[in-house]
């Protein structure tokens, strides 16, 4: 025997994923959604992709190393992923100084200022999309390229109305008119990633089958949001429309499946994240329908991020052998 | 229109603030606490460090307790000065217990206490504590985690990155304890504080016998009792294989430092010694020429650093 | 069928039973023992003998010095050479009895035949709980529980069955395997004693699914003896916690703070239940038990039947010697055992196995910053919130310790085994654990 005999506390064994094969996985479960995105937007998809991954690891790397001083750790994948996360929920035909400006906010302020990996209250990604939301609303809100006709074209591409925009705009015809197919396989106008249902979904099984995430959050806002639009649609279809447009179109799917069910803003218990997953349904379809953007899923997840603390404190897990008092 | 608008924000909003202001004003008064007014005064002049060295949870308790009466109070963070401060506002006296520093009783250095198997786990030491003997032979010494270190409010404790030993940086050291309390293996001792910081004390605490703390740690106390003998004032008693030096009856000769054949006991901040002095003791015990030579160069280091630290603190 | 477990969390590691399948050899008696005063949980015991006595197998050496406290009997017959400190894993020496071994002369009362005795009617519920408290017999799982305490049901209370734990759900041990497959008569008695002792009809023996073979064997007897059932368990780790295996069999919680009997239920070990028949049948304390030897890297994977105070190095030998990579000795399995400083321990009564793991298994990862994925949560089979508790314990918020429950830890280990980022959750639980309920306890007096 020729070391010194290793001690520590048990266990002495060990699960095999780490924070950086869980990250990994989750970018894993991204990539049939980008091939989608690919073919859909071409050009576009990939810059600003690789422009947003780029910005999102430098600016971990330059805050860590000369703010912080403490040695980086690009290699753990949640920049990328940050950055990824970031570049689908953008529109194809961005400038890349605002996607370069967007990663700027979701790792300098959204995760860095609040202490870094695990510490941030609000979902990196989602606080930058919103930030230029609001900041470049032209940009972000009304010139969606057209799919497919623009793959080959980035700043110049053909635009047109996305599905929640038309909603907003009170076009309902265009709404019953719409094709489920269309939209489950990616050929509607919108942001990067969530164009396509069928590539989401599968991402969303294979990391529930990794054990990557838990079924809670998305199949609570999922279920939510059809249950909550198909009673309004119920009582006034000339009103409202159909739920699976709702689950289909925009953000739903890539939100619930991809930016909800992030480890660090969402709840621990299985109860806490159903309840989570609840609220942002119900938020959703509020701002969609009597809200001013016509996309709500991004507030609706921020606001919910902002509860998680409070939702970690009320719904504790089921505990063992607790006192039956009632 | 427009004047309308103001108007009605004015009132509304002005509404709102006579509305809160009314809350707040029968809340006050509803719940307000009747608490002596000097409690708020003494409580001033506290340090507010919270270290809890007085025995009370904190400075305010401690203000408190002051009020309630000052007999056997101190607050050895504030020192005197405060002490006295208070006893103005509340009448009466404060006795000054004798001014004390922290030491760390343990010189098992990595250079004479060997590795003996590799930790890992929480950096912490009550953890290595909790587990096991820790990652010498030694189960006595300290773990050098730095438990102490995170205990002190003061950021007078660190870990000494050549011996791997928690010292103590005596201008800083206000005797609150915390690092007394924080220790799982009870090293840390207050002593008496005498001038210039001097001090002679044994640096172990290891009740293994003799052959085993020695197999375990060069510098270990082995319990053979010279420096017992050597003692003309009875401070020193050995028990449990481990000498104890009782810091009321020490009188600073030094002459059990001579006497100690493993150099664990230490003297510290003393002038160097005149070359004529040392001589005379050394040829008493002999056999022990090899130790001594090392152990003495370290307190002479101390002096000179601790010089540029000793007019700060006064 | 869907084999039944329990709810809340537990983890999959995997089995690695790698000596599952070695028949049980008896080690030579060694040259030298070291009985430590201390093999149980609760006090020492008194050692009652001096250097220089002469001793034989089987005779008392040490008292019981409490209510929660266990004889302990000499495993060799020779000479006591020292009354003293003996090795333990921690490197913390404990007093104990060192013994030069000479010849094997047993005391006359034990009955060293082999014949099966299955005659339980001839002792009475007091008798048999005499027999156990005066052998010495503790749970042998690792617990080390003292046996009689278990088995002494409070007036006020009623067991309603037996639950035999044959599940060994930690990795790598197999030593409860054996004993279930090789001595499956003495088990059934066994369980019947101690279901006299604690006056029910009733007793589940519960199997992980990976001991088919246990299985078959256990079922195929228990049809001679009345009242015993055997009962297949999914695998999941920590069955064998006494509360996870009455959720799993009786599908009861044992309310917290709480102790099995409250729920009508008395937990023993499988060993243990063959150390009971031993002792009332056949009058033997316990003086040896199996221990597994085992690791990726040892050569010849073992269970081996070893004299309480055997030094450890001498089975390590025996299963071809330390491999040249070791990195870690752990006594008992990779989930709750001790890491050990030293191989010259003794085999004690709870010694269930010694494990030994190659440099690169021997190592935790350096932690990472939690990212507050929920899997200690998800994992903690007491439905605790190990992210919590442990910074909790860190920070020495003892009191948001208590209201988070953290008492209730069981210290399986669940939550680090699953944790991503490697953090070392339960060494601080463990501390806050200890804490706490020191202050409980101090607030009761």
């Amino acid at each position: 025997m020729s070391n010194l005999l290793t001690i520590s506390p048990s266990p002495h064994f060990k699960d095999k994923p780490t924070t950086k094969s869980l990250m990994f996985g989750v970018l894993t479960a991204l990539i049939p959604t980008f091939l989608v995105s690919l073919y859909s937007f071409g050009i576009g998809a990939l810059v600003t992709t690789l422009v947003s991954v780029g910005s999102c690891v430098l600016f971990e790397w330059l805050i860590t190393k000369y703010l912080l001083k403490q040695q980086p750790h690009i290699a753990d994948g949640s920049a990328i992923l940050t950055g990824v996360l970031l570049a689908f929920n953008l529109p194809s035909n961005i400038s890349p100084f605002i996607v370069m400006f967007g990663a700027l906010i979701a790792i300098g302020i959204a995760k860095m200022c609040f202490g870094g990996l695990g510490c941030n209250l609000f979902n990196p990604a989602l606080v930058a999309r919103v930030f230029l939301l609001i900041s470049f609303p032209v940009q972000m809100m009304t010139s969606w390229p057209k799919p497919i006709e623009s793959r080959l074209s980035y700043l110049d591409a053909v635009t047109g109305a996305t599905p929640m925009a038309a909603i907003k705009a009170g076009n309902l015809s265009l709404c019953e008119n719409a094709n489920f197919l269309d939209m489950f396989i990616g050929k509607i106008g919108g942001s990067l990633g969530e164009v396509a249902a069928i590539a989401l979904i599968l991402g969303g099984i294979y990391m529930i089958a990794r054990k990557i995430i838990t079924w809670h959050i998305p199949i609570s806002i999922i279920l939510t949001v059809f249950a909550f639009a198909g009673l309004l649609w119920l009582i006034d279809p000339s009103q409202y429309v159909n739920p699976l447009y709702h689950i289909l179109g925009g953000g739903l799917l890539l939100g619930a499946i991809f930016m909800a069910t992030d480890y660090v803003t969402s709840p621990m218990s299985a109860t806490g994240k159903i309840i989570f997953g609840v609220g942002i349904g119900l938020l959703t379809i509020i701002i969609r329908l009597w809200g001013n953007y016509p996309e709500g899923m991004s507030f609706a997840i921020l606001l919910m991020n902002a509860v998680v603390p409070l939702i970690n404190k009320k719904f504790q897990p089921a505990r063992f052998g607790a006192p039956k008092t009632k | 229109m427009e004047d309308n608008v103001i108007a009605i924000s004015i009132a509304v909003l002005g509404g709102v603030a006579v509305l809160a202001a009314a809350i707040l004003y029968v809340v006050a008064k509803k719940f307000k606490v009747d608490e002596d007014p000097r409690i708020d005064e003494v409580n001033e002049l506290l340090p507010g460090a919270n270290c809890g060295g007085c025995g009370f949870a904190g400075c305010r308790n401690f203000a408190e307790g002051c009020v309630k009466s000052l007999e056997g109070k101190f607050c050895n963070v504030g020192g005197a000065d405060v002490m006295n401060k208070i006893a103005e506002i509340l009448g009466g006296t404060v006795s000054a217990p004798d001014p004390k520093v922290a030491v760390v009783r343990c010189a098992g250095s990595t250079a004479c206490r060997p590795k003996v198997n590799n930790f890992e786990g929480a950096k912490s030491c009550a953890v290595v504590a909790a587990t096991y003997a820790g990652e010498t032979g030694c189960a006595f010494g300290c773990i050098g985690l730095g438990d102490c270190v995170t205990a002190c409010e003061f950021g007078g404790v660190s870990i000494n990155p050549e011996t791997g030993l928690a010292q103590i940086n005596e201008s800083l050291c206000t005797a609150c304890g915390s690092c007394v309390k924080a220790c799982p293996k009870g090293i840390i001792e207050l002593r008496k504080k005498a001038a210039k910081f001097r001090k002679v004390y044994v640096s172990c605490v290891n009740k293994d016998k003799g052959a085993v703390a020695k197999k375990a740690c060069s510098s270990a106390c082995i319990g053979c009792g010279k420096c017992a003998k050597t003692c003309e004032f009875g401070a020193i008693t050995v028990e449990n294989n481990v000498a104890y030096i009782d810091y009321t009856k020490c009188k600073m000769c030094r002459k059990c430092v001579e006497a100690c054949p493993t150099g664990a006991i230490k003297e510290e901040n003393f002038p160097p010694r005149k070359p004529k002095e040392a001589a005379a003791p050394k040829e008493l015990g002999q056999p022990t020429n090899a130790d001594k030579v090392e152990v003495k160069p370290e307190p002479e280091k101390i002096v000179l650093e601790k010089k540029s630290d000793n007019p700060n603190a006064n | 069928m869907k084999l039944s477990t329990f709810k809340i969390g537990g983890v999959h590691p995997s089995g690695s039973k790698l000596s599952a399948d070695q028949p049980i050899k008896v080690m030579p008696i060694p040259d030298t023992v070291y009985i430590p005063a201390a093999q149980h949980i609760g006090k020492p015991a008194d050692i009652i003998v001096q250097k220089g006595d002469k001793v034989k197998v089987g005779q008392l050496i040490a008292k019981s010095s409490g209510v929660v406290s266990a004889n302990i009997h000499s495993s060799v017959s020779g000479t006591i050479t020292a009354v003293g400190p003996v090795p333990d894993p921690s490197g913390i020496a404990k007093m104990g009895v060192t013994i030069k071994v000479e010849g094997d002369e047993w005391m006359e009362e034990i009955d060293r035949s082999e014949t099966l005795d299955t005659n339980v009617d001839k002792f009475s519920d007091k008798e048999i709980i005499d027999r156990v408290t005066a052998a010495g017999i503790v749970g042998m799982g690792g617990a080390t529980f003292p046996a009689h305490v278990k088995f002494t049901v409070p007036l006020e209370k009623k067991a309603e069955a037996v639950l035999i734990n044959g599940v060994e759900c930690e990795p790598y041990l197999t030593a409860d395997h054996r004993v279930m497959l090789e001595k499956s008569e003495q088990l059934m008695v066994g369980v019947k004693l101690i279901m006299k002792a604690v006056k029910t009809e009733k007793a589940f023996i519960g199997i992980e699914a990976n001991k088919p073979d246990a299985i078959e064997k256990l079922t195929e007897l228990s049809r001679k003896y009345a009242g015993i059932m055997v009962v297949p368990l999914a695998l999941k780790y920590p069955q064998g916690s006494e509360k996870h295996l009455i959720k799993a069999i009786m599908n009861k919680e044992v309310p917290s703070g709480k102790l099995p009997i409250d729920v009508g239920a008395v937990v023993s070990n499988a060993g243990t239940a063959v150390a009971v028949y031993e002792a009332v049948m056949k009058n033997k304390p316990l003086i040896e038990r199996v221990v597994t030897v085992t690791g990726n890297s040892v050569k010849n994977p073992s269970n081996f039947l070893a004299r309480i105070g055997t030094p450890v190095n001498l089975l390590i030998e025996a299963a071809g010697g330390l491999p040249e990579d070791t990195g870690k000795v752990i006594s008992g399995g990779p989930m709750m055992g001790k890491a050990a400083t030293n191989t010259d321990f003794p085999v004690a009564k709870g010694t269930s196995g010694v494990l030994i793991m190659p440099e690169e298994l021997a190592h935790r990862r350096e932690p990472e910053p939690c990212i507050r994925c929920g899997k200690c949560v998800d994992a903690c089979p007491m439905g605790l919130e190990p992210y919590l508790l442990s910074v909790y314990s860190r920070k020495k918020m003892w009191d948001e310790c208590e209201e988070h429950y953290i008492y209730d830890c069981i210290e399986c280990g669940c939550c680090v085994y699953s944790c991503p980022a490697a953090r070392p959750l339960l060494d601080y639980m463990r501390l806050g654990k200890s804490t706490v309920m020191g202050i409980i306890r101090s607030r009761k007096k």
